[in-house]
């Protein structure tokens, strides 16, 4: 098998382990829950359901299984791609998964590219500079430390009742997007830039700088031709982890914009403990990461050919 | 006799870090003694409602009537208990996870280790929320779902710095002196991977009250009349329209704390990697 096809077996085998840990896991929880699981698929203990309802629930949901038949149940269905039927909704979990997954992603997406460009760009421009870099800097220290949903409030306040620049609920086209896209970059922009100068800095102070410059290259062509590949390394290792930080900042920002969306879904699962959603958005959301990770590992072995030699 | 003393390494005196530990203290010392900091939290004032900061009211009144001040100083005990609470447990729950895969032979290693794979796979907020779920909403079960999102990092740093100590050569030397393997975790192996768990936990603290002031911004954590940071943003959130200076004061106590406990993390992380040669 060439080397390459080989780490993909490797990597595909991991993630479905990972999958299967996290369904494990959710399954464990749903058994986990204090009382009986009846009660809260009829909606809590409060709810009154009679004896006879929760016969039907118990029955319905297979509760009468063995835990090892129940489970292997679950397995079977989840496999055939099948997340089973919201408690609360009354749907297929799919459906409303795949529902609000538009919102989500055009809100993950676009936070996405305007995180890692103003990242960029600040890093090229302050790179190597000290006074603009220290400024920065201490930005930066304050994006990190700001938890999201209060710059989301902040902005809120100022741009949309204040200067009513722009629309105050989420779902009004476009424009209600950037600021949740603003909220979002913010903070991962802070990290990223912050690694990408330290990468830029090194570079530049790197012999094959002092090469370029000789042979009479441009501040700028070093920056973006020489230095900036190798600066990429660390980047292209955090950005898992900022990728991640943005699925998590979607669930407090949805909340905040008061948009639809995945976030809004799973929380009011959370609330209702509506596990079956619960874990279909659990389980999706690892699916993403690893997918993302592996292909993350993939442009490692573009940008880095040292990599492609090594660590088969 | 002491030795003459060699040129101390030349110290920068940074103000930023005085005032980091100096506000640490102070929102340490509003955990503890609230009552030396402001009046009631909880006192109804239907004449003065949704008022800006002003005389009698510095930071301004809530929806409420209720004074702002004292519920941003009241919240301080919450949020400090969600985010050194979790921060704790989770050090000490990691180090146990991480000393077990060390040193506790493959199988176990394997299993505690992918255990933590699975674990970190995805944001540790939806392990919170997985966790909340479980176990339902409040301060105690969000401390709780923290510390199970912030083990495994902790685990996989501990484990690392263990299997370092434990091929070093003065462990070695303690195998080959005859130790008895108790005593060589404990005397040998526990204070080298000590200080750098230290670090990795000031670091994290900032990331637990984070993650405590988004679960009660989602409405997880204490319950509503309990003064805490991320639930009176919840609340700021639904009178913007009427006053911005709601979310001012809860906002910038969160901030104001996550970057001290930040900036006092990367200088004694600092310290300690100017010790190591």
């Amino acid at each position: 098998m060439p080397p390459l096809a080989r780490w993909l077996a490797r990597r595909l085998a991991l993630t479905l382990f990972v999958l299967w840990g996290t369904a494990t896991l959710a399954f464990a929880g749903m058994r986990l829950v204090p009382g009986d699981p009846a009660h809260v698929i009829a909606g809590g203990v409060q709810a009154n359901a009679t004896p006879e309802v929760l016969e039907t629930i118990r029955a319905q949901y297979g509760l009468h299984d063995p835990l090892p038949v129940q489970y292997a149940i679950f397995i079977g269905r989840l496999v055939r791609a099948d997340l089973g039927e919201s408690y609360q909704l009354n749907q297929p979990v799919s459906t409303v998964v795949l529902e609000q997954l538009g919102a989500t992603v055009s809100l993950a997406a676009g936070a996405a590219v305007l995180g890692f460009t103003l990242a960029l760009v600040l890093a090229l421009l302050t790179a190597g500079r000290p006074r603009a870099g220290a400024l920065t800097r201490a930005l930066e220290f304050c994006a990190i430390s700001t938890p999201n949903f209060w710059i989301g409030i902040l902005l809120l306040g100022a741009f949309s009742f204040s200067l009513n620049w722009f629309p105050v609920l989420g779902e009004d086209g476009p424009r209600a997007l950037v600021l949740p896209w603003i909220t979002l970059a913010l903070p991962i922009a802070g990290v990223l830039a912050q690694i990408t100068r330290e990468g830029l800095e090194r570079a530049l102070g790197q012999p094959f700088t002092l090469t370029a410059r000789s042979r009479g290259a441009t501040e700028n062509r070093i920056r973006l031709r020489h230095a900036l590949r190798h600066a990429a390394l660390p980047v292209l290792t955090l950005s898992g982890w900022a990728l991640g930080e943005l699925l998590a900042g979607v669930v407090v920002v949805e909340t905040v914009f008061a948009r639809q969306g995945l976030g809004q879904v799973v929380v009011s699962a959370v609330n209702g403990r509506d596990f079956p959603v619960v874990t279909g958005v659990v389980v999706l959301a690892a699916l993403t990461f690893s997918v993302i990770n592996t292909g993350l590992d993939l442009l490692y072995r573009v940008v880095d050919p040292r990599v492609r030699q090594a660590a088969l | 006799m002491t030795a003459p003393a060699l040129a101390r390494p030349y110290r920068k005196v940074r103000p930023g870090l005085w005032a980091a530990w100096a506000f640490l203290a102070l929102v340490c010392c509003a955990a503890l003694f609230p009552a030396l900091f402001a009046g009631a939290p909880d006192q109804v004032d239907a004449t003065a409602v949704l008022r800006g900061p002003g005389a009698g009211h510095p930071f301004g009144t809530d929806q409420l009537g209720r004074d702002i001040l004292a519920r941003v100083v009241y919240g301080a005990r919450a949020s400090l208990f969600v985010g050194l609470g979790s921060t704790l447990l989770a050090g000490a729950v990691g180090s146990a996870w991480g000393l077990l895969a060390a040193l506790g032979g493959r199988a176990v290693g394997e299993a505690a280790m992918r255990l933590a794979d699975i674990l970190l796979a995805f944001p540790g907020i939806l392990t919170a929320l997985l966790v909340v779920a479980v176990l339902g909403p409040g301060t105690r079960n969000a401390t709780l779902a923290i510390t199970i999102a912030l083990a495994p990092g902790f685990a996989r740093i501990v484990r690392v710095q263990a299997l370092v100590v434990r091929d070093s050569a003065y462990v070695r030397a303690a195998i080959n002196l005859g130790l008895r393997p108790w005593r060589i975790l404990r005397r040998h192996i526990v204070p080298n991977v000590l200080a750098p768990l230290l670090i990795l936990a000031t670091l994290n603290v900032g990331t637990a009250i984070i993650a405590g002031a988004s679960l009660s911004f989602l409405g997880l954590g204490p319950r509503p009349p309990a003064p805490e940071w991320g639930s009176m943003l919840a609340q700021a959130r639904n009178y913007l329209d009427v006053s911005w200076t709601l979310a001012l004061f809860p906002g910038a106590a969160i901030t104001l704390t996550v970057m001290s406990a930040t900036a006092a993390g990367r200088a004694l992380q600092a310290r300690y990697e100017r010790r190591e040669p």
